[in-house]
């Protein structure tokens, strides 16, 4: 079963209860031993791998020095039939064929050696997709208990501080009127602001003598004068 | 990180942060620590942090299964559904009767990156309310 299911089934089986663990305490205990156990064979399997591969190196050296030395020797028979040694030329081939048989047993192990290193190198990678795969899995579960856990300290909060929920709408609605109450000073600072600014300007203009000027005794005898003319 | 930096941090913002929120930061004991963020103006609605081995958990609570109108329901779960993607840095879940939303950091955040995510999901938990109120009693 997948860990996902296992979860799932878990929370719907009722080990969402407060305090209930979903995945007990000790099967996460086992689970994680298993990784650290996977971990060291994955250390291993790598040094496994070192050595097969320094054995695979030396093997192929040797096949190319035998490989060089029968070719050359090749080359010494045809120097010792070319002066006629037939008796030479037949101990060289024997030393060929000697050669020949190193270098037959030194491609198999060759091979063999390959083979080991390449099987090696998958399961090492295999191992390496499931550790990290195990880690995920743990970790799934362990957020799972540590939301549980989580959750029952908020809930045993919540009613030993005799709090209650509100339900969302309500919630809501105390959110929103909070921030209308805000935006209204808001506007209504701006408000304010901007008369103080106006009558800031009008005292401005007065003093300067510019705009409507307030009635002197001056100015109404003045006029006066003026509609008597 | 733990969640006492992360509330000191919080704390010691006051009026600075990037954000223009406010945090207020009270730590819950029990047998994983949560810390329960309110922020100015939403106190209605905190934010529930705790931290595991590998992340950092913000959850906020929307509301129960029953505050949902009975027809309504596989409506909702469809909107919450079609809404999760779009609906930025955070996702819904369930947790027991109660839906939430909720964000998941890595544990190697940033104090800022936090905050943010804090916000937004404060903003986030908000929006949902209101746009899914028509499914709610």
């Amino acid at each position: 079963m997948s860990i996902f299911k296992k979860i799932m089934t878990a929370i719907r089986g009722g080990a969402s209860e407060a305090g209930e663990a979903i995945i007990d305490a000790n099967a996460t205990r086992i689970f994680e031993q298993e990784i650290r156990d996977a971990e060291n064979h994955l250390t291993k399997a790598k040094r496994d791998l070192t050595g097969v591969m320094a054995e695979q190196m030396s093997a192929n050296r040797e096949v190319t020095r035998l490989q060089r030395e029968v070719s050359e020797h090749e080359g010494y028979v045809g120097q010792a039939l070319e002066k006629g040694d037939e008796t030479l030329a037949l101990a060289i081939a024997e030393k060929i064929s000697t050669l020949e048989n190193d270098l037959a047993a030194q491609e198999q192990a060759l091979n063999s050696f390959t083979g080991n290193a390449d099987r090696l190198k998958e399961l090492v990678k295999k191992s390496e997709r499931q550790v990290t795969e195990h880690k995920r899995q743990l970790s799934m579960v362990k957020t799972t208990e540590s939301v549980q856990k989580a959750t029952s300290a908020i809930t045993d909060n919540f009613s030993s501080s005799n709090s209650k929920l509100l339900s969302a709408k309500d919630s809501l609605e105390r959110i929103k009127a909070k921030q209308q109450k805000f935006d209204d000073k808001m506007k209504a600072a701006e408000i304010l602001e901007s008369e103080n600014a106006d009558s800031s300007l009008t005292a401005q203009l007065k003093a300067a003598g510019i705009g409507s000027q307030e009635n002197s005794a001056n100015s109404v005898l003045d006029r006066i004068k003026a509609k008597q003319k | 990180m733990n969640i006492h930096t992360i509330a000191d941090h919080l704390n010691s913002l006051a009026d600075n942060s990037d954000t223009g929120m406010n945090f207020d930061c009270q730590p819950i004991s029990g047998e994983v620590d949560v810390l329960q963020i309110t922020l100015l103006g939403r106190e209605e609605l905190p934010i529930f942090l705790s931290v595991t081995d590998d992340q950092i958990l913000c959850i906020s609570y929307l509301w129960g299964t029953d505050e949902v109108k009975t027809e309504c329901i596989n409506t909702m779960h469809e909107s919450m559904l079609e809404m999760n993607i779009p609906m930025p840095l955070s996702s819904f879940s369930k947790i027991g009767d109660k839906y939430v939303v909720f964000g998941a950091l890595s544990i190697n955040s940033t104090f800022e990156d936090i905050e943010h995510e804090l916000a937004v999901l404060s903003n986030n938990a908000i929006e949902v309310i209101d746009d899914m109120s028509d499914y709610l009693r």
